[in-house]
């Protein structure tokens, strides 16, 4: 330890440089180990955030904000007192004084150090690669140059077919960007693919209208004549674009090494052992930088694994070491399913090969295996990774094939073996390798009492990283409760043993039409306030007959069955629609007659409308009269439906309106105000990419772009806030509706009660490219159906409001009492910025005081 | 303690509750034909929300017991003795039938 007396009576100071992902998880794992109680901890990061998300930047395009992909807020260090300073480059080390230097000058004393500073894009030194719109793709500042680019340009070019060139390209695609991609090596990925597997990419992602330019080497880049840049190729021809991004590989961050003289590797990365202990014993290196057995693992997973080995060494477990870690990846790429799996191109001594290939459906599987066949070698796979978990299990646990191996990547026909079944894995098999969790880990979880997903990943941290194991978790989390003997119970309640889904397809499928057919074929007992407006819910999402008709009165929630929302005192709040926020003066002064009359209480509401507050029972129906005669609608404030399409004024008024959002909401607003769903719906539309009506904060969210639409899906503000994920771009309005048509109908027949779109599409196993493949590639057959079903809701709308006042039984549902005329006494209002409000408690007794 | 003619069964609502008037005191009449007793009487006001509401709950029948859940915060009181499920608290209740088309209250 070290000798400096001065020193002796504090905590030896442990620093770290670099706070990527991997310098934060080895706090993280510091911290878990106790260690932040043996250590004086400080760590500082180049970047101006702390540790944030690298594997999901490219959301950071797609609605993620920073904070949303941040690691931490600062908290855990705060709270474990950790020392950090973002900003802040460490430009020496020397180590036989055991001082850093920053980049302003200061130095600091360490006793041990960790580098954890990453790798750096590399980029090819081609003459013309500093040229103004030249970019790398790897921090959020990247992204903010290149988005604020994107905006004045409209063609996009990636230097580099791997796997982080073809993500960047999708970036540029979402931005609007006309993209290509141009490759150096013969084909795309040349890592993880095969020649075949290549060029089957490569047609599938031509496909999508991104140019691909293989086996292509850029010469110098000059001023463009159509476009920003020219790219001149070694064989003479060239290419135009605005913007030039480089993903042309990674490069470890060693500049610190090199300086203080650590040991490297002939071509980079700072030499590591089992342990992560650099040459130098009080030094660590860990992650993109490290290099172990002269390898360097670009993937956050070895990382992890590096910073907990290290933790543990400086901490005196030597039993977490770091012995490699396996490279095998499965991505989605421009929507093009990627696998690749160990020895991908079969360089293993007396290998075999399998291959299947159908070029109609463009996919393509290669299994290599060993010269006896026994066991899976590698593997790769394009356009169907449903095959991947399976055969990544068998490699890594290295499980013997079955007789008919080559029927792992056969098409699943009736008859052919089931894919691996959990059982068969054993304890050890790593279910997720982000944070190195085992079946083992799972199963232990599972016995400790988390009993869903959601607690096993809170526990172990599995499917918390790539989120790529999140199906393999669920099947191992379901067979260990299944093995538990514990029953999940997913019962709507006590009176019908199914789910609301199941409830949904009885009444569809058997056609009924009534509560009390339903629970005397389906259920048991008499229903109670779970079942029985899930029901009501269910029949009008089915039926859509009017919801106070005899047989329906009983299941309606009370704001349903008054058709208004009950306020504290048992008043009743009275919002009319206004479809996308549009009124006229008149109405405007009918609202304010009505107001006035009833003495009711005025608001804007946060959805765009007017509700007018304080309205007793027996007020509604005479309020409403007034409100219908004037030409309002019902707008179904108090029903599990529709609520507001929220719209800005679009390109009528506003100069940067590329759309008419204005009629495009109103048009959404009429033709689904009929529709009862599991819960509320909300809508927004905005006329340019501004975004001035937030859609992307509705369940379903209308953006205006120059080709069309934008739509958004399954966002929601509220208790946990979630942003839209784009769904399609650049729609034609009728193919805006037939999506939405199907999104909103498949939510209403699949998700659980009171579940709202965010949630149910993150329960859907395959969540958002799943719903896609239903809504847009009709992957269950169910579209035509889907879209029928919600023709018959817009066909059959009807204002409840209207309807009520037509019908004199529904109306006498809305006396106070049903033997007397007065008023509830306890109905008391006072004055507050002059108009009504509910008197307290306090000012009750004082008001009943002075009257008596 | 004599029973007391409120209203007609015409007046209630199959399977769900009315508001009634009886000697000053607001009571929630609950029709329920599944049920041995078909009417009955409790409090109409809601200790919990503190507002004259319970009539507009949803009925509901929980391990043998008939129910009402209070719309404003979803509490359960039993529809024959006013018991709260959730609270050590009971409101009142009455004894109520129904003979022919008349509805009568015991208070
Ligand atoms: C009136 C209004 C507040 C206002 O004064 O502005 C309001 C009032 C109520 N909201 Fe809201 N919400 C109102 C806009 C919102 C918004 C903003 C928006 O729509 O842009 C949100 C967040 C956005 C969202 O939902 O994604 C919002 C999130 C909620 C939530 C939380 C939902 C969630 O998923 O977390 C609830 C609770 C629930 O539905 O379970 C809720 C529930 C309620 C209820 C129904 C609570 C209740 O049972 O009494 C309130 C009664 C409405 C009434 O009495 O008329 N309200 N509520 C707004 C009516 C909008 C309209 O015109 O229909
Ligand atoms: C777009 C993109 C997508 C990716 N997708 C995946 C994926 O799907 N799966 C996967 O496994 N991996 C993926 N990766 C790779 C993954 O992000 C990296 O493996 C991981 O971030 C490595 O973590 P790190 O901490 O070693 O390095 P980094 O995250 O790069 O962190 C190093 C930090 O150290 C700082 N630093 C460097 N030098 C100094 C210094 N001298 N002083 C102070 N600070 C310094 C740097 O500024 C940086 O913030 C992706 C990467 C990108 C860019
Ligand atoms: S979203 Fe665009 S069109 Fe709509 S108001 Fe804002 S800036 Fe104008
Ligand atoms: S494998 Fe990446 S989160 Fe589990």
């Amino acid at each position: 330890m070290t000798t400096r007396i001065a020193f002796s009576t504090a905590k030896p100071h442990l620093v770290v440089v670099g706070n990527g992902m991997v310098g934060h998880h080895f706090v993280e794992q510091i911290i878990a180990q106790g260690g932040h109680e043996n250590f004086q901890i400080t760590v500082f990061g180049e970047e101006p955030h702390l540790a944030y998300d690298r594997v999901h930047l490219s959301e950071y395009f797609t609605g993620k904000g920073a904070a949303e992909l941040a690691m931490t807020d600062g908290t855990l260090y705060d709270d474990n007192g950790v020392r950090y300073f973002t900003n802040s480059l460490v430009t020496e080390i020397d180590r036989s004084e055991k001082t850093l230097r920053l980049q302003n000058g200061e130095t600091l004393a360490y006793d041990k150090l960790v580098l954890a500073t990453g790798s750096y894009p590399f980029v090819p030194p081609i003459p013309g690669h500093k040229r103004e719109n030249t970019f790398v793709y790897r921090t959020l500042e990247d992204l903010d140059a290149i988005r604020d680019c994107a905006k004045k340009v409209t063609r996009g070019t990636v230097v580099g077919g791997g796997l982080l060139g073809l993500e960047a390209a999708n970036a540029l695609k979402n931005l609007g960007l006309e993209t290509s991609v141009v490759e150096f090596a013969p084909r795309l990925m040349p890592v993880q693919l095969d020649e075949k597997g290549g060029s089957v990419l490569k047609e599938m992602i031509e496909g999508l209208d991104v140019k691909v330019y293989t086996d292509t080497a850029t010469q110098e880049i000059v001023d463009g004549e159509a476009a920003f840049h020219r790219m001149n190729f070694a064989d003479g021809t060239h290419l135009e674009t605005d913007l030039i991004l480089f993903s042309a590989g990674i490069r470890p961050q060693d500049a610190l090494a090199k300086q203080s003289g650590l040991e490297m590797g002939e071509r980079g990365g700072i030499t590591i052992n089992n342990h992560c202990q650099t040459s130098d014993k009080d030094i660590y290196s860990i992650g993109e930088c490290a290099l172990w057995n002269n390898r360097i693992y670009g993937l956050v997973a070895p990382g992890y694994t590096m910073a907990k080995a290290a933790a543990g060494h400086l901490l005196g477990d030597e039993s977490l070491a770091f012995t490699g870690a396996d490279m095998s990846t499965k991505l989605k790429l421009l929507g093009c399913d990627v696998g690749s799996v160990g020895d991908a191109h079969a360089q293993s001594q007396g290998c075999k090969v399998f291959v299947y290939q159908d070029e109609l459906s463009q996919s393509y599987r290669k299994m290599v295996v060993s010269e006896d066949g026994k066991k899976l070698l590698g593997a790769v796979l394009v356009g169907d990774n449903s095959y991947y978990d399976t055969l990544l299990q068998y490699y890594l646990n290295a499980i013997d094939l079955p007789e008919s191996a080559s029927s792992l990547i056969l098409p699943v026909t009736d008859g052919a073996p089931a894919a691996l079944g959990v059982d068969a894995l054993p304890a050890t098999a790593s279910i997720c390798s982000c944070h190195n969790v085992s079946k083992q880990d799972i199963s232990d979880a599972v016995c400790n009492g988390a009993l869903s997903v959601g607690d096993v990943k809170g526990v172990t941290k599995a499917a918390t990283g790539c989120g790529g194991c999140a199906a393999l978790l669920k099947k191992v989390v379901d067979n260990e409760l299944l093995a538990l003997g514990v029953e999940v119970s997913t019962d709507i309640c006590e009176h019908f043993p199914y789910t609301r889904q199941d409830l949904y397809n009885l009444v569809k499928v058997e056609g009924i039409k009534t509560f009390a057919d339903l629970i005397a074929q389906h259920g048991k007992g008499h229903g109670c306030e779970i079942c029985k407006p899930a029901v009501g819910s269910i029949l009008a999402s089915v039926w859509n007959e009017y919801v106070l008709k005899k047989e329906h009165i009983s299941l309606q929630d009370t704001n349903d069955r008054f058709l208004a929302n009950m306020q504290k005192d048992g008043t009743y709040s009275i919002v009319p629609r206004i479809p996308g926020g549009e009124i006229t003066a008149d109405k405007l002064i009918v609202l304010g007659q009505v107001a006035k009359e009833y003495n009711l209480y005025t608001k804007i509401t946060g959805g765009q409308r007017i509700d007018l507050f304080g309205a007793t029972l027996n007020q509604l129906p005479d309020i409403w009269g007034k409100l219908v005669a004037a030409g309002f609608e019902t707008g179904q404030a108090y029903g599990k439906s529709l609520r507001t399409v929220k719209s800005c004024v679009g390109s009528t008024w506003c100069r940067y309106g590329v759309n008419d959002s204005m009629t495009m909401a109103i048009d959404l607003e009429n033709r689904y105000k009929g529709l009862r769903s599991p819960h509320k719906i909300k809508f927004a539309v905005s006329g340019c990419t501004r975004e001035c009506a937030e859609a992307q904060s509705k369940d379903i969210g209308v953006i205006a772009t120059e080709g069309g639409w934008n739509l958004y899906v399954c966002g929601n503000g509220g208790m946990k806030p979630r942003h839209g994920d784009l769904f399609a771009t650049d729609l034609d309005d009728e193919t805006l509706v037939k999506y939405i048509d199907r999104v909103l109908m498949f939510y209403t027949k699949t998700a659980d009660r009171l579940q709202r779109t965010s949630v149910w599409m993150d329960g859907l196993e395959g969540g958002l490219e799943y719903l896609k493949s239903v809504v847009i590639d009709d992957k269950l057959g169910i579209c035509n159906e889907l879209e029928a079903q919600m023709q018959l809701v817009t066909d059959t709308f009807q204002c409840e409001w209207k309807s009520t006042l037509k019908d004199q039984e529904a109306l006498k549902n809305f006396r106070q009492f049903v033997n007397y005329e007065g008023s509830d006494d306890n109905v008391v209002f006072v004055e507050e910025r002059d108009q009504v409000r509910p008197a307290t408690e306090a000012e009750k007794q004082q008001l009943i005081m002075k009257v008596g | 303690m004599q029973w007391k003619l409120v209203c007609k069964q015409s007046d209630l609502v199959v399977g769900a509750g009315v508001a009634a008037m009886v000697n000053g005191e607001q009571v929630a009449l609950f029709y329920v034909p599944e049920s041995e007793e078909k009417v009955f009487a409790i409090a109409n006001w809601d200790p919990i929300g503190k507002a004259n509401v319970l009539s507009r709950g949803l009925v509901g029948h929980l391990q043998d017991q008939w129910v009402v859940a209070s719309p404003l915060y979803k509490q359960h009181f039993d529809l024959s003795s006013g018991q709260c499920l959730e609270d050590d608290l009971k409101i009142p209740a009455w004894a109520a039938k129904l003979e022919g088309d008349e509805v009568f209250l015991r208070c």
